[in-house]
């Protein structure tokens, strides 16, 4: 089956998921287009700056062909501080969210820490990590740790009580509840706070290039604002929006693999 | 009381019996006040027995059933298996919810297998066991089917198959047919019947239909709420399988209905 078959998606929904940007892109271009004095370029101008940041040959100025090095530069952050956010995020809601005295150790210090937004930390990461890429990669983690903390421990303390009584009625031991237990149970949970901590890392990955870095989708964007090289802006916008939408749809993807048996997922 | 203490048939009380509730009483705290769910229940079942605990909500069935799976332990007197006590939970004593309690990401298979996979058993006779118990409760086309997928009825026949697969001695039941439609449910009174019959089962099964309990039991234990305590226990000798529309059927029914203070 293809994979629009198999998630059911109809020739309709498609027409009328694109009817809105579409819709969007029309009144952008009728608003900008042949107007002087516009500080918002139209649509078209955007597509030739974006075909230029991408493969030249217009242009030919300092962005021109970058767009390859300032994306991978922003995925390796992006991925790179969500992969680390995961792995001290899963493990350490895993131990909150099953063990009484981590919960009590841990859980205040870190609400207290949540609601501080990531452009808040920006001064100080720039003060303890330094000017660059590892100050970046920080912001870019913190973006993406709490919903894959608040997930994991969510999903590890509400497992349905009957199971851990059916578990053991079948003979199964204290110490592989965890494993046979918990852990699948906890997994369409855990799996929603990954998409979010990915989604997130994607958020803020702007501000986390506001580190001074020199590539990147967020550093060429606050550099083109400087420059009122707007086209630029909104090419990098684009680029982002895409390559978020589209790592997105893998990690759905891989759910329905992995949750088939889950009525939210499969 | 006594009477209940009293009369173990003769001709059994030579042997040991599978279980025995000697004087149990369980009592809850719930915020400042104590509750006594079960007051002096004595009890002994013999192995082999299908035995039906049956009374309205509060009268402490469900209670001495989670007491005899192990999930609760016993406030005063003791409970007997093969005459040791009940420690805590485990495979001997294989239990069948009212809500299924199946594991929703593992196939209706691996649910079966579960037990067996979990205590060691090797793949391949994992395999085997849950395959043999899934066609014996008629789910070989669902094999492979999350629990999302199935009606409750084939849940609960999966929670039977699973219990089964796992060696259980013992098979509590608490009110396994009470959220499935009539039709279900008789359907799977008839196939419970059967596989007590072939494996030579011992079955506890809590329910609050009076019917149902005579056509399962071969005794039915008559229990009254507050405090909850046995009132009656007695011995259903129709010949199976019983039709609900005899004489002998309607008199016993009264006679339950009696016990249980007409509430029926």
């Amino acid at each position: 089956m293809s994979v629009l078959g198999a998630r059911g998606i109809s020739p309709r929904q498609v027409l009328l998921a694109v009817a809105a940007p579409v819709l969007g892109i029309l009144a952008w271009h009728l608003s900008t287009t042949g107007r002087a004095y516009s500080l918002i370029p139209p649509p078209w101008d955007v597509a030739v700056q974006w075909w230029d940041l991408a493969f030249g040959g217009v242009w030919d100025d300092l962005y021109s062909e970058t767009l390859l090095t300032h994306t991978l530069a922003s995925l390796s952050r992006v991925y790179g501080g969500f992969a680390l956010a995961a792995a001290v995020a899963l493990p350490l809601g895993m131990l909150i969210g099953r063990i009484a005295v981590v919960r009590d150790l841990l859980d205040p210090t870190l609400q207290i820490l949540r609601p501080i937004p990531v452009t808040a930390w920006l001064p100080l990461a720039m003060i303890v990590f330094g000017i660059g890429p590892r100050s970046a990669f920080f912001l870019v983690f913190l973006g993406a740790f709490y919903p894959i903390l608040l997930n994991t421990i969510f999903g590890v303390k509400n497992v349905e009580g009957r199971l851990f009584e059916a578990a053991a009625m079948l003979g199964v031991s204290r110490q592989a509840i965890f494993w046979k237990v918990v852990l699948p149970a906890a997994l369409p949970s855990i799996f929603t706070g990954l998409r979010l901590g990915l989604g997130f890392a994607w958020v803020v990955i702007v501000v986390g290039e506001m580190t001074g870095v020199q590539t990147g989708l967020g550093a060429i964007i606050m550099e083109a604002r400087q420059l009122s090289r707007t086209e630029i802006v909104v090419s990098g916008m684009v680029t982002i929006g895409v390559l978020g939408f589209l790592s997105d749809q893998a990690v759905q993807a891989l759910g329905r693999r992995l949750l088939r048996w889950s009525p939210q997922h499969g | 009381m006594d009477d209940v203490m009293a009369a173990p048939r003769a001709v059994t009380s030579a042997v040991l019996p599978i279980l025995e509730a000697q004087h149990v009483t369980k009592r809850f705290a719930f915020g400042a006040e104590t509750i006594t769910a079960l007051s002096d229940a004595s009890l002994r079942i013999d192995k082999g027995e299908f035995i039906c605990l049956i009374g309205p909500s509060g009268c402490g069935k469900s209670t001495l059933l989670r007491m005899v799976a192990g999930f609760e332990s016993a406030s005063e007197g003791s409970l007997l298996m093969w005459g040791k006590p009940v420690a805590a939970p485990g495979p001997d004593r294989g239990m069948v919810f009212q809500d299924y309690g199946l594991f929703p990401w593992l196939t209706v298979t691996q649910n079966v297998g579960f037990g067996p996979a979990a205590r060691g058993r090797p793949k391949a006779e994992v395999a085997a066991t849950a395959r043999r118990f899934v066609d014996m409760v008629g789910l070989t086309r669902f094999a492979d089917a999350y629990p999302h997928q199935l009606s409750g009825g084939m849940k609960q026949r999966v929670a039977i198959a699973r219990v089964l697969a796992n060696d259980a001695e013992v098979v509590l039941m608490d009110e396994p047919f009470g959220a499935l439609d009539a039709f279900t449910r008789e359907r799977l009174q008839e196939e419970l019947l059967d596989i007590w019959a072939k494996a030579k089962l011992t079955v506890i099964f809590v329910t609050h239909a009076i019917e149902e309990a005579i056509i399962l039991a071969d005794r039915v234990v008559v229990m009254s709420p507050g405090p909850g305590r046995i009132v009656a226990d007695e011995r259903i000798d129709l010949a199976r399988p019983r039709d609900p529309t005899s004489p002998e059927f309607n008199a016993l029914r009264r006679h339950l209905s009696g016990l249980l203070g007409g509430h029926h």
